[in-house]
């Protein structure tokens, strides 16, 4: 049987339940996803846009579905404890795909702030979430956007009204929780108006050392003159596979930063499109990952220029050490008319051994002339003057190596604009090269 | 004790060390002069364990210990300090962490307990006194950016957080103006003592008006050619290297 075939089956036979415990903005989305898929199915490593990661074969192994909405019982705040704890007091929870509403963080959110369950917030304010539920996200154009709106009941919703500034940091934290190999599709939705403010971190993780594999789908809408962070931190276990597509439309004068570090996972695919769509917008797009024993990190980036005057900076930093592999790709499109657009793409990678490997692949399509573009990239190894400069003077090699691959990723956590994020991070990935991280449960699996 | 005996080395299997001889007893003071491209900088390379370079003949001892047989770490945990003709840039990597790294794994193999982050910070204010550092240097990454005579600056003060027991500077004079070379020079002074030796690489008397040599070496074409007292300097600061040159040719 392809890979396509037990989705198309799997859909065909639960369509009825998969809506029953959804809500009527994700149903009505539901059946275009489905022609789409049905007609495309997979995308093969010929299509310039997966040409690192092999979708169908992510796609293959026989999953569980929790579409009938069983309930998991677990309690997070007991079970759980973040690497990233006191940023601060709001902390939401979202096992597997469903929002966790006991416990919620005292109410401090501005008047008019919505935070929680997608599928509620759909039911409760269908006219609000209807503006924007997969406006950004088209499935006729990527099979896993297709299959995540074809099987997606739940998730996370937060929208920021006009000019209301969230001023905590929130935390959610995406826990991945089964008996049994299991399958995910989480739904996120984004909305600032304008002038709103917003810092997120999104956490992921998983609990079990069953095999997960996690779609989601993120939208994300960035009104005039707005300011997002949106931090993403996946610490997930090798047995995990993650594949995410985020969609970030910008209006005039927003500021969005993205910053995504990838500490541990098995297999990781990032499709992150922004479309800088008003005069003004900003857009600051910073990645990292830290990989070994066989782990796969692919970020493939698209900026479509659709404005004058705007701005995109990206900086992407690879450590691959033992067999893992690395991917990251980015296009860069500048419209006609998008005069005095300033862009400026980076890419370093570390490999530690010779089985690691990089594959880079910067794309620049210029239709102004006005513009100043650069891409950089370069894939190497550590400085061995500068390992000796360091043993010279009593440092062991072992610990030399460590400073130089730490010293070569901080430039991607310095970006990050929570000062206690920062530190936290720069913590976490010096324990992460020691090896003294904690992977999570299922460690006993990281082979 | 530094014992060098008939040591040979090469690099991409030419041979640029072509036999050796000396020994620097504590409390000494040598100088080691040379055209350029005589082998100077390869022997404190070989001396510190540079792996680039081979050692093929010859053995070198360290109160009592075979060198060969030590890391390029443990040669430091053991007191020997190379002040490198050109100190390396590492970015990203701060000054502070650096040297904390680098003073706590010395502790270490001395079976001393690590120097907490106040201790820390005051031995690094210490020491940057000594040499005069400004303090916004110590707080920047490892010789980034730095000027070529704060580069230098910095190799003693690095040498002075780690209180070697035998310094090697290889033309720790070149790059620095005429107050800086002061300065560095008698901070170099103000750590010696009777239990510690030094090897000057310099191609000037000017640095050796300030550290004063007790015995100064000629080194030409991987050879010690020549060695005599302080008065060799001046000669060669008069007379250059022909002389020496032709004397070798005889
Ligand atoms: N990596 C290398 N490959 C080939 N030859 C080398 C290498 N490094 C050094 N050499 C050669 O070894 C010889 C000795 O160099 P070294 O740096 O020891 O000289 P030096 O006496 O310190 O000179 P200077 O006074 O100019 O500093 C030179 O001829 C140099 O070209
Ligand atoms: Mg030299």
């Amino acid at each position: 049987m392809n890979p396509e075939q037990q989705y198309i089956d799997l859909f065909v036979r639960y369509e009825a339940m998969i809506c029953q415990h959804s809500a009527g903005v994700l149903n009505a989305q539901r059946a275009k996803a489905f022609a789409s898929f049905e007609q495309s199915g997979f995308p093969d490593k010929k299509q310039e846009q997966y040409k690192y990661t092999d979708i169908a074969k992510l796609f293959e192994p026989d999953y569980g579905l929790n579409l009938n909405r069983l309930d998991i019982p677990v309690n997070p705040h007991e079970v759980f404890k973040c690497d990233v704890p006191n940023m601060s007091t709001a902390l939401y929870f979202v096992v597997n795909d469903t929002f966790y509403k006991e416990q919620l963080p005292k109410s401090f959110l501005p008047e008019g702030v919505l935070l929680g369950s997608l599928k509620e917030m759909a039911e409760s304010h269908p006219d609000l979430v209807k503006n924007y539920y997969g406006q950004l996200a088209d499935s006729s154009k990527d099979a896993v956007t297709a299959v995540n709106t074809m099987f997606a009941q739940d998730g996370f919703f937060i929208y920021v009204p006009d000019w209301v500034v969230v001023e905590k940091p929130l935390q959610l934290i995406n826990i991945l929780r089964s008996t049994v190999d299991f399958m995910v599709n989480r739904r996120v939705l984004i909305v600032l108006g304008k002038g709103a403010q917003l810092r997120l971190l999104v956490c992921d993780h998983t609990m079990d050392d069953v095999n997960f594999l996690a779609t989601q789908v993120c939208e994300v809408y960035a009104g005039e003159g707005s300011v997002l962070d949106l931090y993403e931190m996946e610490e997930t276990n090798m047995s995990s596979t993650r594949i995410s597509n985020m969609y970030v439309r910008q209006e005039a004068d927003s500021n969005v930063l993205i910053n995504g570090v990838t500490l541990t996972n098995g297999s990781t695919r990032n499709r992150t499109e922004v479309v800088l769509a008003g005069k003004g917008a900003e857009i600051s797009l910073n990645g990292m990952a830290i990989a070994d024993k066989d782990q796969h990190v692919d970020n493939s980036t698209f900026i479509d220029h659709a404005a004058s005057d705007c701005t995109s900076t990206e900086l992407f930093k690879y450590v691959l050490d033992d067999e893992s592999t690395g991917a990251f790709a980015g296009k860069v499109l500048v419209r006609p008319g998008a005069q005095k657009t300033s862009s400026q793409q980076t890419n370093r990678n570390l490999c530690a051994t010779r089985k690691a490997r990089m594959f880079t692949q910067p794309q620049l399509e210029i239709y102004a002339d006005d513009v100043k573009c650069s891409h950089g990239a370069t894939v190497g190894q550590l400085d061995e003057t500068s390992l000796f400069y360091m043993r010279s003077r009593g440092i062991p090699e072992r610990e030399a190596r460590l400073l130089l691959m730490f010293a070569f990723v901080n430039e991607v956590i310095d970006n990050i604009r929570i000062d206690a994020l920062r530190e936290r991070l720069h913590l976490l990935v010096e324990k992460r090269f020691r090896g003294e991280l904690n992977r999570c449960k299922g460690c006993e699996n990281c082979k | 004790m530094l014992e060098i005996k008939d040591l040979h080395a090469s690099i991409n299997g030419k041979e640029i060390l072509k036999g050796i001889n000396l020994v620097v007893k504590p409390g000494e003071v040598h100088a080691i002069m040379g055209p350029n491209g005589s082998g100077k900088s390869t022997l404190s390379s070989v001396l510190v364990g540079n792996p680039a370079f081979e050692v093929t003949k010859g053995s070198i001892s360290f109160y009592g210990k075979d060198l060969m047989q030590l890391s390029p770490e443990d040669r430091s945990h053991e007191g020997i300090f190379l002040s490198f003709q050109y100190p390396v840039e590492i970015p990203g990597v701060s000054m502070v962490n650096f040297m904390r790294a680098a003073v706590n794994e010395q502790r270490k193999y001395r079976n001393q307990l690590s120097l907490s982050a106040s201790e820390f910070l005051k031995l690094m204010r210490e020491k940057r006194a000594v040499v005069e550092m400004d303090n916004k240097l110590a707080n920047r990454s490892v010789n980034e950016g730095f000027s070529g005579g704060e580069k230098k600056r910095n190799e003693i003060f690095q040498m002075a957080m780690l209180e070697p027991r035998l310094s090697i500077l290889d033309e720790t004079d070149s790059g620095l103006d005429i107050d800086a070379l002061r300065i560095v020079a008698q901070g170099v002074n103000t750590l010696k003592s009777a239990e510690t030796s030094t090897i000057v690489i310099t191609h000037y008397q000017r640095l050796l008006d300030y550290i004063k040599p007790d015995i100064v070496h000629v080194l030409y074409n991987g050879r010690i050619v020549k060695t005599a007292g302080p008065e060799l300097a001046l000669q060669l600061e008069e007379r250059g290297y022909d002389w020496i040159k032709e004397e070798v040719a005889e």
